[in-house]
Protein backbone atom coordinates (compact mmCIF):
# COMPACT_ATOMS: atom_id res chain seq x y z
CA UNK A 1 0.00 0.00 0.00
CA UNK A 2 2.83 2.20 0.45
CA UNK A 3 4.50 1.46 -2.65
CA UNK A 4 4.43 5.26 -4.28
CA UNK A 5 3.50 3.75 -8.44
CA UNK A 6 0.64 2.28 -6.71
CA UNK A 7 -0.92 6.23 -6.56
CA UNK A 8 0.07 6.95 -10.37
CA UNK A 9 -0.41 3.78 -12.28
CA UNK A 10 -3.66 3.71 -14.39
CA UNK A 11 -5.14 0.77 -12.04
CA UNK A 12 -6.52 3.29 -9.17
CA UNK A 13 -9.34 4.02 -11.26
CA UNK A 14 -10.41 0.58 -10.45
CA UNK A 15 -10.94 1.87 -6.68
CA UNK A 16 -14.46 3.96 -6.79
CA UNK A 17 -13.25 6.94 -5.20
CA UNK A 18 -11.13 7.80 -8.13
CA UNK A 19 -13.07 6.67 -10.82
CA UNK A 20 -16.28 8.95 -9.51
CA UNK A 21 -14.77 12.60 -10.55
CA UNK A 22 -12.78 10.48 -13.80
CA UNK A 23 -16.27 9.80 -15.11
CA UNK A 24 -17.44 12.72 -14.35
CA UNK A 25 -14.86 14.14 -16.48
CA UNK A 26 -14.73 12.14 -19.40
CA UNK A 27 -18.51 12.04 -19.76
CA UNK A 28 -19.42 15.25 -21.43
CA UNK A 29 -16.29 14.91 -23.69
CA UNK A 30 -17.91 11.60 -24.86
CA UNK A 31 -21.15 13.34 -25.42
CA UNK A 32 -19.82 15.96 -27.45
CA UNK A 33 -17.75 13.64 -29.95
CA UNK A 34 -21.34 11.35 -29.82
CA UNK A 35 -23.60 14.08 -31.05
CA UNK A 36 -20.45 15.87 -33.51
CA UNK A 37 -20.26 11.99 -35.16
CA UNK A 38 -23.53 10.99 -35.42
CA UNK A 39 -24.39 14.40 -37.23
CA UNK A 40 -21.47 14.00 -39.23
CA UNK A 41 -22.59 10.19 -39.57
CA UNK A 42 -26.06 11.01 -40.83
CA UNK A 43 -25.08 13.39 -42.91
CA UNK A 44 -22.91 11.13 -44.87
CA UNK A 45 -25.61 8.54 -44.72
CA UNK A 46 -28.82 10.47 -45.62
CA UNK A 47 -27.46 12.96 -47.91
CA UNK A 48 -23.78 12.11 -49.52
CA UNK A 49 -23.78 8.48 -49.92
CA UNK A 50 -25.66 7.36 -53.57
CA UNK A 51 -28.89 5.39 -53.42
CA UNK A 52 -28.60 2.08 -53.70
CA UNK A 53 -29.11 0.30 -56.93
CA UNK A 54 -31.43 -2.69 -55.99
CA UNK A 55 -32.65 -1.51 -52.45
CA UNK A 56 -33.63 2.20 -53.15
CA UNK A 57 -33.78 4.50 -50.75
CA UNK A 58 -34.46 2.23 -47.99
CA UNK A 59 -31.28 0.81 -47.59
CA UNK A 60 -30.44 3.80 -45.45
CA UNK A 61 -31.35 2.87 -42.17
CA UNK A 62 -28.66 0.65 -42.03
CA UNK A 63 -26.58 3.36 -40.75
CA UNK A 64 -28.45 3.23 -37.36
CA UNK A 65 -29.68 -0.16 -37.80
CA UNK A 66 -25.68 -2.06 -38.63
CA UNK A 67 -23.97 0.18 -35.70
CA UNK A 68 -27.01 -0.74 -33.37
CA UNK A 69 -25.96 -4.14 -33.60
CA UNK A 70 -22.69 -4.24 -33.59
CA UNK A 71 -22.97 -2.56 -30.44
CA UNK A 72 -25.54 -4.95 -29.30
CA UNK A 73 -23.07 -7.45 -29.37
CA UNK A 74 -19.90 -5.78 -28.36
CA UNK A 75 -21.55 -4.22 -24.76
CA UNK A 76 -22.31 -7.94 -23.97
CA UNK A 77 -19.08 -9.29 -24.84
CA UNK A 78 -17.61 -6.08 -22.97
CA UNK A 79 -20.36 -6.78 -19.79
CA UNK A 80 -19.22 -10.45 -19.70
CA UNK A 81 -15.35 -9.22 -19.64
CA UNK A 82 -16.49 -7.43 -16.65
CA UNK A 83 -18.15 -9.79 -14.80
CA UNK A 84 -15.18 -12.10 -15.08
CA UNK A 85 -12.69 -9.14 -14.07
CA UNK A 86 -14.86 -8.72 -11.17
CA UNK A 87 -15.51 -12.38 -10.49
CA UNK A 88 -11.93 -12.87 -10.21
CA UNK A 89 -10.37 -10.07 -8.89
CA UNK A 90 -12.97 -9.17 -6.91
CA UNK A 91 -13.36 -5.33 -8.03
CA UNK A 92 -16.66 -3.40 -6.62
CA UNK A 93 -16.52 -1.11 -9.41
CA UNK A 94 -16.24 -4.02 -12.20
CA UNK A 95 -19.36 -5.06 -11.45
CA UNK A 96 -21.06 -1.58 -11.55
CA UNK A 97 -19.87 -1.38 -15.06
CA UNK A 98 -21.47 -4.35 -15.97
CA UNK A 99 -24.65 -3.02 -14.33
CA UNK A 100 -24.10 0.37 -16.10
CA UNK A 101 -23.55 -1.36 -19.30
CA UNK A 102 -26.26 -3.68 -19.50
CA UNK A 103 -29.84 -1.42 -20.43
CA UNK A 104 -27.37 0.23 -22.99
CA UNK A 105 -26.69 -2.80 -24.85
CA UNK A 106 -30.08 -3.72 -24.39
CA UNK A 107 -31.21 -0.68 -26.23
CA UNK A 108 -29.01 -0.95 -28.55
CA UNK A 109 -30.52 -4.32 -29.33
CA UNK A 110 -34.16 -3.25 -29.14
CA UNK A 111 -32.92 -0.17 -31.86
CA UNK A 112 -30.97 -2.82 -34.35
CA UNK A 113 -34.67 -4.80 -34.43
CA UNK A 114 -36.76 -2.17 -34.69
CA UNK A 115 -35.25 -0.59 -37.50
CA UNK A 116 -34.66 -4.33 -38.91
CA UNK A 117 -38.08 -4.59 -38.66
CA UNK A 118 -38.78 -1.54 -40.56
CA UNK A 119 -36.39 -2.39 -43.50
CA UNK A 120 -37.65 -6.04 -43.94
CA UNK A 121 -41.09 -4.74 -44.50
CA UNK A 122 -40.75 -3.14 -47.78
CA UNK A 123 -37.43 -5.30 -48.94
CA UNK A 124 -38.71 -8.88 -47.47
CA UNK A 125 -42.41 -7.86 -47.58
CA UNK A 126 -42.74 -8.91 -43.91
CA UNK A 127 -41.23 -7.02 -40.47
CA UNK A 128 -40.37 -9.99 -39.34
CA UNK A 129 -38.65 -13.36 -40.37
CA UNK A 130 -37.45 -16.60 -38.62
CA UNK A 131 -33.74 -15.39 -40.00
CA UNK A 132 -30.96 -17.01 -38.05
CA UNK A 133 -29.42 -13.54 -37.45
CA UNK A 134 -32.87 -11.73 -36.26
CA UNK A 135 -33.75 -14.65 -33.99
CA UNK A 136 -30.75 -14.72 -32.36
CA UNK A 137 -30.42 -10.81 -32.16
CA UNK A 138 -33.77 -11.54 -30.32
CA UNK A 139 -32.58 -13.95 -28.12
CA UNK A 140 -29.69 -11.96 -27.07
CA UNK A 141 -32.23 -9.02 -25.74
CA UNK A 142 -33.86 -11.79 -23.73
CA UNK A 143 -30.18 -12.36 -22.20
CA UNK A 144 -30.37 -8.72 -21.42
CA UNK A 145 -33.42 -8.58 -19.95
CA UNK A 146 -32.82 -11.93 -18.23
CA UNK A 147 -29.82 -10.20 -16.77
CA UNK A 148 -31.34 -7.01 -15.59
CA UNK A 149 -34.36 -8.67 -14.48
CA UNK A 150 -31.92 -10.86 -11.95
CA UNK A 151 -29.70 -7.83 -10.93
CA UNK A 152 -32.76 -5.36 -9.98
CA UNK A 153 -34.75 -8.42 -7.79
CA UNK A 154 -31.83 -9.31 -5.62
CA UNK A 155 -31.73 -6.52 -2.80
CA UNK A 156 -27.94 -7.38 -1.19
CA UNK A 157 -25.96 -5.68 -3.98
CA UNK A 158 -22.99 -8.04 -3.05
CA UNK A 159 -25.76 -10.96 -3.73
CA UNK A 160 -26.62 -8.91 -7.14
CA UNK A 161 -23.56 -8.48 -8.06
CA UNK A 162 -22.02 -11.79 -8.24
CA UNK A 163 -25.48 -13.30 -9.38
CA UNK A 164 -25.23 -11.13 -12.53
CA UNK A 165 -22.33 -11.44 -13.14
CA UNK A 166 -22.31 -15.91 -13.07
CA UNK A 167 -25.44 -15.18 -15.69
CA UNK A 168 -23.83 -13.03 -18.34
CA UNK A 169 -20.97 -15.50 -18.40
CA UNK A 170 -23.00 -18.00 -18.76
CA UNK A 171 -24.81 -16.36 -21.19
CA UNK A 172 -21.41 -15.59 -22.78
CA UNK A 173 -20.88 -19.30 -23.29
CA UNK A 174 -24.07 -20.18 -24.80
CA UNK A 175 -24.48 -17.00 -26.98
CA UNK A 176 -22.19 -18.66 -30.18
CA UNK A 177 -24.42 -21.90 -29.20
CA UNK A 178 -27.28 -19.89 -29.95
CA UNK A 179 -25.77 -18.23 -33.08
CA UNK A 180 -24.79 -21.62 -34.82
CA UNK A 181 -27.88 -23.80 -33.76
CA UNK A 182 -30.17 -21.01 -34.70
CA UNK A 183 -28.36 -20.60 -37.88
CA UNK A 184 -28.73 -24.54 -38.09
CA UNK A 185 -32.21 -24.96 -37.70
CA UNK A 186 -33.29 -22.29 -39.65
CA UNK A 187 -31.16 -23.74 -42.90
CA UNK A 188 -32.47 -26.77 -42.02
CA UNK A 189 -36.53 -25.61 -42.17
CA UNK A 190 -36.51 -23.10 -45.37
CA UNK A 191 -33.19 -22.94 -47.37
CA UNK A 192 -31.35 -20.05 -47.34
CA UNK A 193 -34.64 -17.66 -48.24
CA UNK A 194 -33.22 -14.36 -47.26
CA UNK A 195 -29.99 -13.48 -45.67
CA UNK A 196 -28.56 -10.43 -44.98
CA UNK A 197 -24.57 -10.37 -45.93
CA UNK A 198 -25.54 -9.98 -49.56
CA UNK A 199 -23.73 -6.50 -49.89
CA UNK A 200 -20.63 -7.35 -51.95
CA UNK A 201 -19.13 -4.28 -52.79
CA UNK A 202 -20.33 -0.95 -50.82
CA UNK A 203 -19.45 2.87 -52.19
CA UNK A 204 -16.77 3.87 -50.34
CA UNK A 205 -19.32 6.58 -48.92
CA UNK A 206 -21.75 4.07 -47.56
CA UNK A 207 -19.03 2.39 -45.16
CA UNK A 208 -17.76 5.77 -44.19
CA UNK A 209 -21.16 6.79 -42.77
CA UNK A 210 -21.29 3.85 -41.33
CA UNK A 211 -18.56 3.42 -39.24
CA UNK A 212 -18.69 6.96 -38.19
CA UNK A 213 -21.95 5.76 -36.64
CA UNK A 214 -20.38 3.45 -34.81
CA UNK A 215 -18.30 5.45 -33.38
CA UNK A 216 -20.57 7.51 -32.29
CA UNK A 217 -22.26 4.85 -30.91
CA UNK A 218 -18.86 3.88 -29.07
CA UNK A 219 -18.75 7.23 -27.81
CA UNK A 220 -22.50 7.62 -26.85
CA UNK A 221 -22.27 4.21 -25.19
CA UNK A 222 -19.14 5.59 -22.92
CA UNK A 223 -20.46 9.07 -22.22
CA UNK A 224 -24.40 7.27 -20.77
CA UNK A 225 -22.40 4.78 -19.02
CA UNK A 226 -19.86 7.11 -17.26
CA UNK A 227 -22.96 8.93 -16.35
CA UNK A 228 -25.02 5.76 -15.16
CA UNK A 229 -22.06 4.79 -13.56
CA UNK A 230 -21.72 7.77 -11.11
CA UNK A 231 -25.02 7.78 -8.99
CA UNK A 232 -24.42 4.23 -8.84
CA UNK A 233 -21.05 4.47 -7.21
CA UNK A 234 -22.60 7.29 -4.89
CA UNK A 235 -25.39 4.71 -3.91
CA UNK A 236 -22.98 1.99 -2.85
CA UNK A 237 -20.08 3.74 -1.09
CA UNK A 238 -22.58 6.05 0.99
CA UNK A 239 -21.10 4.93 4.06
CA UNK A 240 -17.91 5.84 3.42
CA UNK A 241 -15.87 9.15 3.99
CA UNK A 242 -15.40 10.61 0.64
CA UNK A 243 -18.66 10.28 -0.19
CA UNK A 244 -20.15 11.84 2.21
CA UNK A 245 -17.42 14.81 1.35
CA UNK A 246 -18.36 14.73 -1.87
CA UNK A 247 -22.20 14.99 -1.24
CA UNK A 248 -21.46 17.77 0.77
CA UNK A 249 -19.30 19.83 -1.49
CA UNK A 250 -22.12 19.24 -4.07
CA UNK A 251 -24.77 20.58 -2.14
CA UNK A 252 -22.41 23.88 -1.51
CA UNK A 253 -22.28 24.13 -4.98
CA UNK A 254 -26.14 23.79 -6.01
CA UNK A 255 -26.54 26.21 -2.71
CA UNK A 256 -24.20 28.72 -4.01
CA UNK A 257 -26.09 28.57 -7.44
CA UNK A 258 -29.41 28.61 -5.49
CA UNK A 259 -28.36 32.28 -3.93
CA UNK A 260 -27.50 33.53 -7.00
CA UNK A 261 -30.50 32.40 -8.97
CA UNK B 1 -15.57 -38.68 -2.58
CA UNK B 2 -18.17 -41.07 -4.74
CA UNK B 3 -19.79 -41.85 -1.19
CA UNK B 4 -21.10 -38.41 -1.22
CA UNK B 5 -22.35 -38.48 -4.68
CA UNK B 6 -24.10 -41.79 -3.80
CA UNK B 7 -25.10 -40.34 -0.50
CA UNK B 8 -26.99 -37.27 -1.61
CA UNK B 9 -28.32 -39.25 -4.89
CA UNK B 10 -30.11 -41.70 -2.91
CA UNK B 11 -31.12 -39.33 -0.31
CA UNK B 12 -32.65 -37.09 -2.65
CA UNK B 13 -34.42 -39.58 -4.52
CA UNK B 14 -35.71 -41.06 -1.52
CA UNK B 15 -37.09 -37.66 -0.91
CA UNK B 16 -38.61 -37.64 -4.28
CA UNK B 17 -40.23 -41.27 -4.20
CA UNK B 18 -42.04 -40.13 -0.13
CA UNK B 19 -43.13 -36.86 -1.97
CA UNK B 20 -44.41 -38.82 -5.02
CA UNK B 21 -47.58 -35.88 -5.58
CA UNK B 22 -44.98 -33.75 -6.91
CA UNK B 23 -43.74 -35.71 -9.15
CA UNK B 24 -47.24 -36.36 -10.42
CA UNK B 25 -47.99 -32.86 -11.06
CA UNK B 26 -45.31 -32.44 -13.02
CA UNK B 27 -46.28 -35.26 -14.96
CA UNK B 28 -49.81 -34.32 -15.13
CA UNK B 29 -48.65 -30.95 -16.61
CA UNK B 30 -46.63 -32.62 -19.42
CA UNK B 31 -49.84 -34.67 -20.35
CA UNK B 32 -52.22 -31.93 -19.95
CA UNK B 33 -49.93 -29.22 -22.28
CA UNK B 34 -49.40 -31.71 -25.16
CA UNK B 35 -53.58 -31.99 -25.07
CA UNK B 36 -53.78 -28.27 -24.96
CA UNK B 37 -52.43 -28.29 -28.32
CA UNK B 38 -55.14 -29.69 -30.50
CA UNK B 39 -57.90 -27.30 -29.10
CA UNK B 40 -55.47 -24.43 -29.90
CA UNK B 41 -54.22 -25.28 -33.40
CA UNK B 42 -57.38 -27.68 -34.84
CA UNK B 43 -57.20 -31.75 -34.29
CA UNK B 44 -56.68 -31.74 -38.22
CA UNK B 45 -54.19 -34.89 -37.88
CA UNK B 46 -51.64 -33.62 -40.71
CA UNK B 47 -50.96 -30.31 -38.93
CA UNK B 48 -51.08 -32.13 -35.76
CA UNK B 49 -48.89 -35.19 -37.03
CA UNK B 50 -46.38 -32.22 -38.47
CA UNK B 51 -46.35 -30.06 -35.20
CA UNK B 52 -45.84 -32.93 -33.04
CA UNK B 53 -41.98 -33.09 -32.52
CA UNK B 54 -42.11 -29.78 -31.37
CA UNK B 55 -45.08 -29.37 -28.93
CA UNK B 56 -43.72 -32.97 -27.19
CA UNK B 57 -40.45 -30.66 -26.56
CA UNK B 58 -41.72 -27.59 -25.68
CA UNK B 59 -43.92 -29.53 -23.12
CA UNK B 60 -41.22 -31.29 -21.65
CA UNK B 61 -39.24 -28.02 -21.24
CA UNK B 62 -42.22 -26.54 -19.73
CA UNK B 63 -42.50 -29.07 -17.59
CA UNK B 64 -38.94 -29.09 -16.49
CA UNK B 65 -38.72 -25.51 -16.14
CA UNK B 66 -41.84 -25.59 -13.84
CA UNK B 67 -40.23 -27.77 -11.85
CA UNK B 68 -37.11 -26.71 -11.19
CA UNK B 69 -37.64 -24.43 -8.54
CA UNK B 70 -38.37 -27.29 -6.44
CA UNK B 71 -34.53 -28.47 -6.80
CA UNK B 72 -33.08 -26.49 -4.02
CA UNK B 73 -36.10 -24.61 -2.28
CA UNK B 74 -36.20 -27.28 0.06
CA UNK B 75 -32.89 -27.94 1.01
CA UNK B 76 -32.29 -24.09 1.19
CA UNK B 77 -35.28 -23.32 4.21
CA UNK B 78 -34.19 -25.95 6.36
CA UNK B 79 -30.60 -25.15 6.09
CA UNK B 80 -29.66 -28.40 4.27
CA UNK B 81 -27.78 -26.66 1.79
CA UNK B 82 -25.63 -24.39 3.90
CA UNK B 83 -24.31 -27.55 5.37
CA UNK B 84 -23.85 -29.40 2.63
CA UNK B 85 -21.71 -26.10 1.25
CA UNK B 86 -19.49 -26.01 4.66
CA UNK B 87 -19.05 -30.05 4.05
CA UNK B 88 -14.98 -30.64 2.74
CA UNK B 89 -16.94 -32.25 -0.19
CA UNK B 90 -16.30 -30.50 -3.35
CA UNK B 91 -19.75 -29.04 -4.18
CA UNK B 92 -19.87 -29.34 -7.98
CA UNK B 93 -20.07 -33.66 -6.90
CA UNK B 94 -23.17 -33.24 -5.02
CA UNK B 95 -24.86 -30.82 -7.26
CA UNK B 96 -24.23 -33.25 -9.81
CA UNK B 97 -26.14 -35.82 -7.84
CA UNK B 98 -28.53 -33.65 -6.55
CA UNK B 99 -29.26 -32.87 -10.55
CA UNK B 100 -28.77 -36.56 -11.51
CA UNK B 101 -31.54 -37.23 -8.66
CA UNK B 102 -34.14 -34.05 -9.77
CA UNK B 103 -33.93 -35.37 -13.31
CA UNK B 104 -34.77 -39.21 -12.45
CA UNK B 105 -37.44 -37.86 -10.57
CA UNK B 106 -38.69 -35.82 -13.01
CA UNK B 107 -37.21 -35.76 -16.55
CA UNK B 108 -37.10 -39.69 -16.50
CA UNK B 109 -40.94 -40.04 -16.37
CA UNK B 110 -41.44 -36.80 -19.31
CA UNK B 111 -38.79 -39.36 -21.34
CA UNK B 112 -40.89 -42.77 -20.78
CA UNK B 113 -44.25 -41.19 -21.01
CA UNK B 114 -43.46 -39.51 -24.58
CA UNK B 115 -44.07 -42.17 -26.65
CA UNK B 116 -47.65 -41.93 -25.69
CA UNK B 117 -48.16 -38.79 -25.83
CA UNK B 118 -46.52 -38.93 -29.47
CA UNK B 119 -49.50 -41.41 -30.14
CA UNK B 120 -51.95 -38.76 -29.31
CA UNK B 121 -50.07 -36.44 -31.96
CA UNK B 122 -50.30 -39.26 -34.56
CA UNK B 123 -46.76 -38.94 -34.90
CA UNK B 124 -45.37 -41.64 -37.30
CA UNK B 125 -44.34 -44.89 -35.13
CA UNK B 126 -40.93 -44.90 -37.19
CA UNK B 127 -39.65 -41.62 -34.81
CA UNK B 128 -40.79 -42.59 -31.80
CA UNK B 129 -37.04 -44.28 -30.67
CA UNK B 130 -35.29 -41.26 -31.64
CA UNK B 131 -37.75 -39.00 -29.63
CA UNK B 132 -36.73 -40.83 -26.79
CA UNK B 133 -33.18 -40.99 -27.12
CA UNK B 134 -33.66 -37.19 -27.90
CA UNK B 135 -35.36 -36.37 -24.93
CA UNK B 136 -33.54 -38.87 -22.75
CA UNK B 137 -30.01 -36.98 -24.22
CA UNK B 138 -31.80 -33.47 -24.00
CA UNK B 139 -33.72 -33.18 -20.72
CA UNK B 140 -30.70 -33.63 -18.61
CA UNK B 141 -29.19 -30.74 -20.54
CA UNK B 142 -32.58 -28.75 -19.26
CA UNK B 143 -31.87 -29.96 -15.90
CA UNK B 144 -27.98 -28.49 -15.94
CA UNK B 145 -28.23 -25.87 -17.16
CA UNK B 146 -31.89 -24.57 -15.23
CA UNK B 147 -30.03 -25.75 -11.98
CA UNK B 148 -27.92 -22.77 -12.48
CA UNK B 149 -30.93 -20.59 -12.84
CA UNK B 150 -32.48 -22.12 -9.89
CA UNK B 151 -29.28 -21.45 -7.46
CA UNK B 152 -28.90 -18.11 -8.93
CA UNK B 153 -33.33 -17.35 -7.74
CA UNK B 154 -32.91 -18.75 -4.81
CA UNK B 155 -35.09 -17.42 -2.08
CA UNK B 156 -35.87 -14.41 -4.30
CA UNK B 157 -39.65 -13.13 -4.57
CA UNK B 158 -41.39 -13.62 -8.10
CA UNK B 159 -37.89 -16.52 -8.52
CA UNK B 160 -40.66 -18.36 -11.09
CA UNK B 161 -41.06 -15.88 -13.21
CA UNK B 162 -37.44 -14.77 -13.49
CA UNK B 163 -35.96 -18.84 -13.36
CA UNK B 164 -37.63 -18.64 -16.59
CA UNK B 165 -36.26 -15.10 -17.87
CA UNK B 166 -33.00 -16.38 -17.07
CA UNK B 167 -32.91 -19.75 -18.68
CA UNK B 168 -35.43 -20.05 -21.77
CA UNK B 169 -33.21 -18.40 -23.99
CA UNK B 170 -30.22 -20.63 -23.25
CA UNK B 171 -32.48 -23.79 -23.25
CA UNK B 172 -33.11 -22.51 -27.37
CA UNK B 173 -30.47 -24.99 -28.79
CA UNK B 174 -31.72 -27.77 -26.75
CA UNK B 175 -35.47 -27.32 -28.71
CA UNK B 176 -33.85 -26.92 -31.98
CA UNK B 177 -31.58 -30.28 -31.93
CA UNK B 178 -34.05 -32.15 -30.36
CA UNK B 179 -37.56 -31.41 -32.04
CA UNK B 180 -34.85 -30.98 -34.84
CA UNK B 181 -33.63 -34.92 -34.58
CA UNK B 182 -37.28 -36.20 -34.73
CA UNK B 183 -38.20 -34.31 -37.91
CA UNK B 184 -34.81 -35.02 -39.45
CA UNK B 185 -35.71 -38.98 -39.18
CA UNK B 186 -39.08 -38.43 -40.07
CA UNK B 187 -38.00 -36.48 -43.05
CA UNK B 188 -35.50 -39.01 -43.86
CA UNK B 189 -32.15 -37.29 -43.65
CA UNK B 190 -31.11 -39.00 -40.41
CA UNK B 191 -31.06 -37.79 -36.91
CA UNK B 192 -27.21 -38.68 -36.12
CA UNK B 193 -26.07 -35.66 -36.23
CA UNK B 194 -28.60 -33.72 -33.99
CA UNK B 195 -27.72 -36.56 -31.73
CA UNK B 196 -24.78 -36.40 -31.52
CA UNK B 197 -25.29 -32.30 -31.07
CA UNK B 198 -27.34 -33.66 -28.10
CA UNK B 199 -24.75 -35.78 -26.56
CA UNK B 200 -21.88 -33.19 -26.99
CA UNK B 201 -23.96 -30.13 -25.20
CA UNK B 202 -24.74 -32.83 -22.50
CA UNK B 203 -21.38 -33.52 -21.97
CA UNK B 204 -20.11 -29.95 -22.45
CA UNK B 205 -23.46 -29.02 -19.83
CA UNK B 206 -22.23 -31.78 -17.61
CA UNK B 207 -18.64 -30.31 -17.34
CA UNK B 208 -19.15 -27.31 -16.74
CA UNK B 209 -23.01 -26.18 -15.43
CA UNK B 210 -22.12 -27.93 -12.43
CA UNK B 211 -19.19 -25.87 -11.11
CA UNK B 212 -21.09 -22.90 -12.15
CA UNK B 213 -23.95 -24.36 -9.94
CA UNK B 214 -22.04 -24.30 -7.16
CA UNK B 215 -20.82 -20.97 -7.48
CA UNK B 216 -24.12 -19.78 -7.81
CA UNK B 217 -25.18 -21.52 -4.61
CA UNK B 218 -22.41 -20.21 -2.70
CA UNK B 219 -23.47 -16.62 -4.20
CA UNK B 220 -27.07 -17.15 -3.30
CA UNK B 221 -26.58 -18.64 0.94
CA UNK B 222 -23.75 -16.13 1.26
Amino acid sequence: MTNPERGRSLLRFASPQHFYPLAGRLAPWFAAIAVVLTVIGLWLGFFVAPTDATQGQVYRVIFIHVPAAWMSMFIYLVMAFWSAVGLVMNTRLSFVMSQALAPTGAMFCFVALWTGALWGKPTWGAYWVWDARLTSQLLLLFLYFGFIALTRAIEDPRRADRAGAIIALVGAVNVPIIYFSVQWWNTLHQGASVSLDKAPSMATTMLAGMLVMAFASWAYTLAVVFWRVRPMILERERHTEWVGAELERQARISQAAGGRA
Amino acid sequence: MLSTFFAVLRRDLLLAWRGRADVLVTLAFFIIVVCLFPFGVGAEPNQLRAIAPGVLWVAALLACLLSLHRLFAQDYADGTLEQLLLSREPAALWVMAKVLAFWISTGLPVVAIAPAMALLLDLEQGGLPVLVLSLALGTPILALLGAVGAALTLGLRGGGMLLALLVLPLFVPVLIFGAGAVEAELSGSGAVAHLLLLSGGLAGALALAPVACAAALRISTD
